[in-house]
């Protein structure tokens, strides 16, 4: 396919290469440096999407990231990317590409019906049409309209692609690389600066890659070029090209995505599709540029017409006549520098038509005071139809017009912060206020220095103010200066269906329509017609709703102000929001010693927290967990059972006040607790509230071991570390974690001793070691390890500890030394299952609303000392007559089940919060009892042992009866773990 | 002599290494540890005693990397110092004698997991794993950051392509495949 609309010379364009690009089906030849919209454009194509509402035919508006009209699905499969601009997609050979939101073909979109039916779809509509019959809304309506709303589609494929995170660190991030951001970045790279400039282009340069003007003896694009050269040969400058700043955040931390293999058909492996990086700045230079307005008049949103300045782009950068006959329309003498580079490329001026009386004069081709007040062209635009100045009208064939009404400076990352730009008369636009984010300042066409001059310079002198650059600064190229003369013109009177929002279909008519309507905020404006709520974020569009909503309300610009600008800047992937942070690596994973041994075994592992705990043990034949759970529960209530509880938290507590601190941390007494002993401690917030429970192990006067439980290892240290800085800095107590330093396992059952005997090497009989002994002892003839005699099952138990490099040894001894026991190991649930059966609270109960009270251990709290909550656990709200005491459950009928977080109720009357008696927290089935147990708890249950009961839940249809019993299902007395 | 045989971090008889054009990330199993916080009112003897063992006391992002022993800071008077396990497999005890009461010794060689990433691409891997400014460390700075959700510390050797990570062990899987990942992205 040839391509038709190439000029013959010029263009930053490698006209060696031809990379074939598909779109729509069709194959087609570009040349590196195109982007797909200016490739479609050189082979003729200007009709590139439809738009949202209407489905109106459109073609490329612009030459760059604020596009609003050429949105495409890029690439196939799981790689395709819906609402891509086509002028910023980088042109690579096997590009793929599909037009969206049609229904049929792009030239024949059947959904095109909506635009027949504009007089019913205004702003608004739905809000009125949809009201009745209200039943229909769920039903009927609202899918109808998501089905129809929306651009492109999605693959619903998991995204192929990995996208890192980063980040970087600089004395100067320099925001955009066009003259004055490459003077700012040469000014302060040659002055020794840490700098790092980054743009979104593929090619820096910004407008010096899109303009004829010369700089010194070079062309803009020369300059650029060797500019940027001179900048990355330099070691303090980073040069990021494809690299959009999206936001603006506090202390000068700055987004930024870096596209790496957007220009690729498929990213290396491992390498990452796009990059976000965090900037940490001392200094910003925003050199943004600035954004050209379009004018609205009827039907000005036929494909062809796009913003003068685009046309000079695809002229100048990539070598393609938009079409062969061009007109210009415009209010400024920034339309007449589109005119003379269009004629100088041979491309026929079909006339220039200014608003002004005084516009520049021209001798190449016909300059006509008036204005365009329609188009025509059903897929694309053949004439314009023109009111001249004396009154009378005419018609001019033309294939592309050009708008040109002012520029706009690219204000949005002032703003990120809730700055407000200001209103400039001369430019009849917005520019940066001096409310930027800290550090920032704005240089070039971003703060109004619209001429080429204007930026090199503003850009060096920022970068000088910047970094206090007191060297010479270097000499600049001599550029074209010419001042602003412009004539603020936002629309054409009398047009109804001139677009302003061309993604969002927003018109002149539905701005008018939301101030009849009472829509006198901005903000409200922009709701109620969604002008500027599209993926483009009306970079084109707001300025003209502004305008004619300040002419409506008999108010300035100014004084109707602008919505809030918000990151990120462009459309973002949502991809590279994740990172490498999904899939199995959504988060870290912690694994105990023995995880590799309980593999091996067949363990199935449950998340906790971090940590990857094996929940139960299988064995061959037994077809669902209840099977392996009462196996491991009945073989260690048998003989002897080992459970991993490497987990549980572990903090170091030493100096000589660490009894005194513990004793302000704990509940229940410590200062008395002798060397050599464990004391199971309850630990409460300052409310009075039960914290988390655990032991704590004196293994000398001035050391003790604490132990939380594994939900609690982070919020128990994290409080302790406040205690001890924050509210008794004068106690000498130190305290540091060594959870991930230890191995430990729970050796329990009437045969632990035993098998321990074999890998002790010290006494561990009942007389030597007793119940709640603590020790530093060694094992396997010499290896340092800590023992405690501790029982959270209820049987004979001991809690073992080596360092974390000898666990997976030390379980496989144990395992060896346990075989003639038939040793098992058990996991999570039958952990569970025996604490349960044993009466023990676990993280059920303590669930942030229980106090000692509740879980029966209100004597627990010493009133012979001050500690943490013990005051306010006297408020009388915790301590009324039937307050909820822990109680055990059973079910009348021992085959039915008991459900946690089922409540109670007594057996008659009705079921409702009122009528409450407590709830169920724990519940399993245990396998020594044979039937369903439960914990829960009771209004005044200490009193309430027999008493019958509903257990109800009447979101899962659950009723049963139950008995109210002790807690302690198995050995109330203690006898086996004093064993 | 007990038989027990330990395993690396990463869960292997010997300590991996993978190998890459511009790193070489190697773990480094052969490190003692042990923290050390000043006694309430024994700071000055503390600092003396650190002094005496490392040569100077370890500032506020900083380590001293003496040999054998070497240290550096974590918080408020109190620092991690390490040595080399063969040389010190009791470096807790050790201590412990040497300092006294003047300070609280807690052992933590088997609290984390220890990767020496060296090569000329060592600073465009860190970039994409940590905050912490690596370019500019100079040797002897020592920087607690986040890898991968995970809370590290980074020390810069004197090498300053070398760089050294200590991580939580029981992620040591983890922040492997984070650094191995970096390490391919910037290959």
């Amino acid at each position: 396919m040839s391509q038709k609309n190439r000029l013959s010379s010029g263009g930053q364009i490698d006209r060696l290469t031809a990379p074939e690009f598909i779109f729509d089906g069709k194959t087609y030849q570009g040349h590196a440096g195109d982007t797909l919209a200016s490739a479609l454009l050189a082979n003729g194509v200007r009709l590139m999407g439809r738009s949202f509402k209407y489905h109106r035919p459109r073609g490329p508006l612009t030459a760059g990231s604020e596009e609003p009209n050429a949105l495409v699905e890029l690439r196939a499969g799981a790689r395709q990317e819906p609402n891509t601009r086509a002028t910023t997609a980088e042109l690579y050979d096997g590009l793929f590409a599909r037009s969206q939101n049609r229904l049929g073909s792009l030239k024949l979109d059947l959904l095109s019906i909506n635009d027949r039916l504009s007089n019913f779809l205004t702003a608004g509509f739905y809000y009125k049409t949809f009201m009745w019959p209200a039943a229909f809304w769920e039903k009927l309506y609202e899918p109808i309209i998501r089905r129809a709303a929306g651009l492109g589609s999605l693959s619903l494929k998991d995204d192929p692609d990995v996208y890192d995170k980063g980040f970087l660190h600089c004395d100067l991030l320099i925001i955009g690389a066009g003259p004055a951001g490459l003077s700012a970045a040469l000014t302060a790279g040659r002055a020794g600066g840490d700098v790092i400039i980054a743009d979104e282009d593929f090619r820096m340069g910004g407008r010096l890659n899109s303009e004829t003007y010369a700089l010194g003896d070079q062309s803009g694009a020369d300059w650029a070029a060797a500019t940027v050269a001179e900048l990355a040969s330099m070691p303090n400058v980073r040069v990021m090209p494809r690299t959009t700043v999206i936001g603006a955040f506090d202390h000068g931390i700055y987004g930024a995505v870096e596209r790496v293999s957007d220009h690729v058909h498929t990213p290396d492996t491992g390498k990452p599709r796009q990059i976000l990086w965090r900037i940490y700045t001392k200094r910003t230079i925003l050199a943004a540029g600035a954004t050209e307005r379009p004018i609205a008049f009827e039907n000005n949103d036929r494909p062809g017409i796009m913003l003068g300045s685009a046309l000079r782009t695809y002229a100048n950068r990539f070598a393609v006549a938009a079409d062969k006959r061009v007109a210009i329309f415009t209010n400024n003498d920034d339309g007449h520098r589109t005119a003379a580079d269009l004629h100088a490329k041979g491309i026929k001026i079909a006339a220039v038509v200014d608003v002004r009386a005084d516009a520049p004069r021209s001798t190449d081709y016909e300059v006509l005071q008036g204005e365009v007040i329609d188009t025509k062209g059903r897929l694309g635009l053949t004439f314009a139809e023109l009111r001249l100045a004396d009154g009378t009208t005419r018609t001019l064939e033309c294939g592309a017009l050009g708008m040109s009404g002012g520029w706009n400076p690219n204000v949005h990352l002032t703003c990120h912060q809730r700055g407000r730009p200001v209103w400039n008369d001369a430019l009849a636009a917005f520019v940066p206020g001096r409310d930027s984010p800290s550090g920032m300042s704005v240089a070039g066409a971003a703060q109004g220095d619209l001429s080429t001059a204007g930026a090199l310079h503003s850009g060096m002198q920022a970068a000088m103010d910047a970094l206090d650059i007191q060297a010479a600064p270097p000499a600049l190229p001599t550029a074209e200066d010419a001042p602003v003369n412009i004539k603020p013109f936002w629309y054409v009177e009398g047009c109804s269906r001139a677009w302003l929002d061309q993604q969002n279909d927003v018109t002149v008519k539905d701005v008018k329509l939301s101030h009849q309507e009472g829509f006198r905020s901005v903000e409200h404006l922009k709701r109620y017609t969604t002008l500027g709520m599209a993926t483009d974020q009306g970079k084109t569009s707001n300025m003209g709703g502004l305008a004619i909503m300040a002419g409506l309300a008999g108010k300035t610009i100014p004084e109707v102000g602008t919505t809030i600008f918000r990151p990120p800047y462009t459309p973002t992937a949502i991809g590279v929001f994740g990172g490498r942070h999904r899939g199995q690596d959504f988060h870290p994973k912690r694994l105990t010693p023995s995880h590799q041994w309980a593999a091996e075994q067949g363990a199935v592992f449950v998340e906790v927290g971090n940590w990857m705990r094996a929940q139960w043990f299988p064995r061959a034949g037994e077809t669902t967990w209840r099977e392996s759970v009462d196996r491991e529960v009945l073989a260690t209530r048998r003989s002897v059972g080992v459970c991993d509880v490497t987990t549980l938290g572990k903090i170091d507590v030493q100096g000589t006040n660490a009894a005194t601190f513990l004793n302000k941390v704990y509940c229940n007494g410590f200062a008395k607790l002798a060397v050599g002993k464990t004391r199971y401690g309850l630990m409460l917030r300052e409310d009075g509230i039960v914290m988390d429970d655990g032991t704590a192990a004196r293994l000398a006067e001035d050391h003790f071991v604490v132990t939380t439980t594994t939900a609690n290892a982070l919020p128990v240290y994290r409080h302790m570390e406040f205690v001890r800085q924050c509210l008794f800095p004068d106690l000498d107590v130190q305290l540091i974690s060594t959870t991930e330093g230890w191995a430990q396992y729970a050796v329990a059952g009437p045969n632990s001793r035993k098998v321990l005997e074999k890998i002790v090497d010290q006494d561990i009989s009942n007389e030597a070691f007793p119940f709640m002994a603590c020790a530093n002892i060694t094992v396997c003839g010499g290896l340092r390890a800590r023992l405690f005699r501790i029982s959270f099952s209820g049987e004979l138990a001991f809690e073992i500890a080596v360092p974390t490099p000898y666990g997976d040894a030390l379980m496989r001894r144990i395992m060896e030394a346990g075989a003639e026991f038939d040793i098992t190991p058990y996991g999570t649930e039958a952990l569970g299952v025996m604490r349960i059966e044993k009466g023990h609270a676990a993280g059920n109960e303590l669930n942030g609303t229980t106090t000692a009270q509740n879980l029966g251990m209100g004597r627990m709290v010493s009133k012979k000392k001050d500690s943490i909550g013990s005051i306010l656990s006297e408020r009388e709200g915790l301590n009324t007559a039937d307050d909820l005491r822990q109680v055990g459950i059973r079910p009348v009928d021992p085959t039915q089940p008991v459900s946690a977080g089922a409540h109670l109720m007594n057996l008659d009357g009705p079921v409702d919060a009122a009528h409450d008696q407590g709830y169920v927290t724990s519940a399993c089935y245990s396998p020594n009892l044979g039937y369903a147990i439960a914990l829960g708890f009771l209004k005044n249950g200490a009193e309430r042992m027999g008493e019958r009961l509903r257990l109800v839940s009447p979101l899962t249809g659950v009723e049963t009866e139950v008995e109210i019993v002790s807690p302690h299902f198995i050995d109330p007395e203690g006898v086996r773990l004093r064993a | 002599m007990h038989d027990l045989k330990p395993v690396t971090a990463l869960g292997e008889a010997t300590p991996r290494v993978d190998r890459f054009a511009h790193v070489t990330l190697t773990e480094n199993d052969g490190l003692a540890l042990a923290s050390l916080s000043a006694r309430l009112g024994s700071e000055a003897a503390c600092h003396a005693g650190l002094k005496d063992l490392l040569g100077a006391v370890p500032q506020p992002g900083k380590a001293v990397l003496h040999d054998p022993e070497a240290g550096f800071w974590m918080g408020p008077d109190q620092w991690m110092i390490g040595a080399p396990k063969a040389t010190h497999p009791h470096l807790a005890d050790d201590l412990k004698s040497r300092f006294g009461t003047a300070a609280s010794i807690t052992e933590q060689s088997g609290g984390w997991v220890c990767f020496d990433l060296v090569g000329t691409g060592m600073v465009n891997v860190m970039e994409r794993l940590c905050a912490a400014n690596v370019r500019r460390m100079q040797g002897g700075d020592a920087q607690r950051t986040v890898v991968h959700q995970l809370g590290c510390f980074v020390l810069q050797r004197n090498d300053p392509q070398h760089l050294r990570i200590l991580g939580p062990r029981a992620s040591a899987r983890t922040l492997h495949h984070a650094l191995i990942t970096a390490a391919t992205s910037t290959a």
